[in-house]
């Protein structure tokens, strides 16, 4: 039922303001006197060189995909879980086919080293 | 009158789970600094009232006085967001957590789905943190912790699904029914091997040590949270360590029978029926609490290759395993794992 999830609802509006609350709290309790050196990206007392927005290695995007492809699967297999109790040997080997062909491409991936962090 | 009634109700449950949670988070990191202070031979805090008891309240209200230092380069939007994005989310979860056999906010039957959702929500915090920060320590801490939240979120993700097999539902209260009748029954014994992923995977999780390396001190100093300061920064904390306590309660209501006495249909169940629920639960999270502190006092830091070789090539390839082998014991309706 839908009204089962209003205390949700309620619970997020109260974790928003309880979250602002503390922001402005801080803001107003705070002390407030910035200057050039306490603006300044830390970097260990050093001058700040070049933009913070560098280039970065590809296999973080690598394990994003990755990820994605893993997390829908996941998804998949939540409501057969539920449910195997009931449905018997076609919903046993139905997920085991499907499983099958997400891991070869996790082999593959395998083979290929896009697990590797050297 | 009768909606002002329920959302009054609602209201008050909340801060009855919100006030003592946040107690209980500063009195983690009290305990955090005394049981490794003395795990290493020192003392930890003493000065704060008798042996230090009140030093969490004195890091409030430093914490509170504190600056809030935006970056000059920074983003000021999502720079003041990200906390928030972080904090709203693991504050959440526990309208769905059940804390006795009377007690949950929301009895939602997509419990457990909710929870892998929200959880997952924390790494846009991050991400955010470390991007709108504009500092080169931020944005790798950023990079190296969601890389290590995603990839470790799917061995957690397959555990749930070993667990959700046996239990047969989503419901937080009808899985830990599901394990009534014993502690041979918990789940923890039918389903070591995803019990110890699920554990693991959750300190990988909340990026505590030994899985720290997105807040490495000794080489990207704080990680994603670096510029941060003052309540901006607590507000990081509280989630890091509700995150903590959150997956204690999870592994005692998912392995270890949540709210159930461990005396059941022993000998010993008639002495112990009058404990309430709750007081089983809060011993088993605390345990897990502890577990985590001593963890993090035992063993050193992993490097970031074997962080993501042990989850993807040894965590994913056992837990794909465990669930086919589970398929075909529930198929061949061998006991503990199959149940109606």
């Amino acid at each position: 039922m839908i009204t089962e999830y209003v205390p949700i609802l309620i619970f997020l509006i109260f974790s928003l303001f309880f979250a602002g609350l503390m922001m402005s709290v801080g803001f107003t309790l705070g002390s407030r006197n910035p200057d050039l050196e306490k603006n300044s990206p830390y970097e260990c007392g050093f001058e700040a060189f070049e933009d913070s927005r560098m280039k970065f290695d590809v296999r973080y995007y690598l394990v994003a995909i990755l990820f994605i492809i893993f997390d829908l699967e996941i998804a998949f297999l939540f409501p057969w879980a539920i449910v195997v109790q009931k449905i018997g040997l076609i919903g046993l080997l139905a997920m085991a086919l499907f499983l099958l062909i997400l891991i070869v491409g996790f082999i593959y991936e395998w083979k290929k080293g896009a697990l590797e962090w050297d | 009158m009768n909606y002002f009634y329920f959302i009054f109700n609602t209201l008050i449950e909340i801060i009855f789970v919100v006030a003592p949670l946040f107690l209980i988070v500063a009195y983690t990191t009290y305990s955090e600094r005394k049981i490794i202070g003395y795990m290493q031979s020192r003392m930890g805090p003493t000065r704060v009232g008798p042996s230090g008891i009140l030093q969490p309240i004195a890091d409030v209200i430093k914490l509170i006085s504190k600056e809030i230092i935006i970056p000059s380069n920074a983003d000021r939007g999502l720079f003041l967001t990200a906390p928030v994005i972080m904090l709203v989310p693991s504050l959440l979860v526990w309208s769905v957590i059940p804390l006795s056999e009377y007690f949950v906010i929301a009895d939602i039957n997509a419990g457990l789905l909710f929870i892998l959702a929200l959880t997952s929500l924390s790494v846009y915090g991050v991400i955010l943190a470390g991007w709108a920060s504009n500092s080169k320590y931020a944005f790798l801490g950023s990079m190296r912790s969601a890389a290590q939240i995603i990839a470790y979120e799917i061995a957690m993700g397959f555990a749930l699904v070993g667990v959700l097999m046996v239990a047969g539902s989503l419901n937080l209260q009808e899985i830990i029914l599901s394990q009534k009748g014993g502690i041979l029954n918990w789940f923890w014994l039918p389903l070591f091997p995803l019990f110890l992923i699920y554990l693991i995977s959750g300190i990988a999780e909340t990026n505590r040590a030994p899985f720290d390396v997105s807040e490495g001190e000794s080489e990207i100093v704080a990680g994603f949270h670096v510029e941060y300061s003052g309540i901006a920064f607590a507000m990081f904390f509280l989630a890091e360590y509700m995150n903590l306590i959150l997956i204690s309660i999870l592994v005692s209501i998912m392995f270890f029978g949540g709210w159930l006495s461990p005396f059941e249909s022993t000998f010993l169940e008639s002495y112990f029926y009058w404990i309430p629920g709750f007081f089983w639960l809060s011993i088993k999270t605390l345990f897990f609490i502890f577990l985590f502190l001593w963890l993090r006092a035992t063993l050193p830091r992993y490097r970031y290759d074997q962080i993501m070789r042990l989850g993807w090539k040894i965590f994913l390839p056992i837990t794909l395993i465990w669930i086919f082998l589970e398929g075909i014991m529930i198929y061949y309706n061998v006991e503990p794992w199959f149940s109606k």
